[in-house]
């Protein structure tokens, strides 16, 4: 027990040191931050319930008025305005991307880590955040989408590096993942 | 950590936080009510003068806070440009900035402490419930004090790439950056095993 609370703690820490991790640029000039890869390194790492419990938990420092969130963003005032959703979506978007990885059995893991972020760091994120901006901004949920989709590069890109970093941990370190199952752990004799 | 509470001292910090979230509550609610730019332009020139009131280092770190808005309210008014209402992408920019500057304004005025005291209250009935809400109570210092940690680690970690590599360090970093963490909170976890656990909800009641 003390060793997940541990986890939740550190990787929540992971998050917002990753806030601080200099912004890389795409080509045509729209930055992505480091922290929606922690998000989805949390949900892939930790598990659907304790990287949903670590994305939660920046949140609630986020909103007790820590600058946390990437360019030293925080505060209550993150959550009123029109990138909310983003925000919000973190803890589901950590689930679901937690929750593929427990259930798919597919091979190999970073494969594996890079589809389940897709899904929940990027689809189940930019639909909060999309809900988000339409009802901050009042405008229609399609355009909104419109708007959003200069950032799906970047976040595809995050994604890509989630499972590079997860088969790097499968490598350095299985033990870590609660739900790695060795290749021949399946068709034990 | 340094929290965002501005160190200016303002007669609002004396407020008790409750009040102020509470204050938040309503007021982003009725923002929503009116109609009449004027009216909201009215909002904003009082919102203006809150910040203006407790002096200049106060009012250039609201100004800061509220830099987030900005693309947006350029991108709101570009739109409405287009769109030839320009009206409503004035009021859908001067209520972004109006919600985000009262939030802001809380937050400017409110002490960590103040803000923890809240959540422990609005968590009671969770905790009544039998939810383990004193977890919280441990988990938010060990991010709190680690959070630094882990950014110095990071900084340690792009200094060693420099050292060895020409190419600007990147995402290679986040794998040792991630074990790091992994290794620490093993660690964590054992010392709070080895002090009889997180904090008791007996023990958190001073």
């Amino acid at each position: 027990m003390e060793r997940k609370l541990a986890h939740v703690a550190l990787f929540a820490a992971m998050i917002a040191a990753l806030a601080y991790v200099p912004q890389i640029t795409l080509g045509f000039g729209v930055p992505i931050t480091a922290q929606t890869l922690g998000v989805m390194l949390a949900g892939a790492v930790l598990g659907a319930r304790q990287g949903a419990a670590a994305a939660a938990l920046v949140l609630l420092l986020v909103a007790l008025g820590l600058p946390l969130l990437s360019g030293g963003r925080g505060g209550l005032g993150v959550f009123a305005g029109p990138t909310t959703g983003f925000a919000l979506g973190w803890p589901l978007g950590a689930y679901v991307t937690g929750l593929i990885v427990e259930k798919l059995p597919l091979r190999p893991a970073g494969l594996l880590a890079a589809l389940a972020s897709v899904v929940g760091g990027i689809l189940v994120i930019y639909a909060t955040g999309i809900l988000g901006f339409s009802l901050v901004t009042g405008k229609g949920l399609m355009e909104s989408a419109a708007l959003m989709m200069v950032f799906i590069p970047g976040d595809l890109l995050k994604a890509a590096i989630t499972g590079m970093l997860v088969q790097g941990l499968v490598r350095a370190r299985p033990q870590t993942l609660s739900w790695y199952r060795p290749a021949t752990a399946g068709r034990r004799l | 950590m340094i929290s965002l509470t501005s160190p200016h001292r303002t007669r609002a910090h004396d407020w008790p936080a409750g009040l102020k979230l509470a204050g938040l509550c309503l007021a982003s609610t009725a923002v929503f009510l009116t109609d009449d730019p004027w009216v909201m332009a009215g909002l904003l020139a009082a919102l203006a003068l809150a910040y203006a009131l407790p002096g200049r280092a106060f009012l250039r770190a609201g100004a800061r806070a509220l830099r987030l808005v900005l693309p947006f309210v350029v991108l709101m008014l570009v739109w409405h440009l287009f769109t030839r209402d320009l009206r409503m992408g004035l009021m859908i920019s001067m209520r972004m900035v109006l919600l985000v500057g009262l939030a802001n304004l809380v937050t400017m005025t409110t002490s960590l402490q103040g803000m923890m005291g809240v959540m422990r209250w609005l968590l009671t009935p969770f905790r009544r419930l039998g939810l383990p809400t004193h977890l919280l109570e441990t988990a938010i210092p060990l991010t709190i004090r680690f959070t630094p940690v882990l950014i110095a680690r990071a900084d340690a970690l792009a200094l060693a790439w420099r050292a060895r590599a020409a190419r600007r360090p990147g995402w290679r970093l986040v794998l040792p950056l991630m074990m790091q963490a992994l290794d620490d909170a093993d660690h964590v976890g054992e010392a709070l095993r080895a002090r009889g656990g997180p904090l008791k909800p007996a023990e958190q009641e001073d």
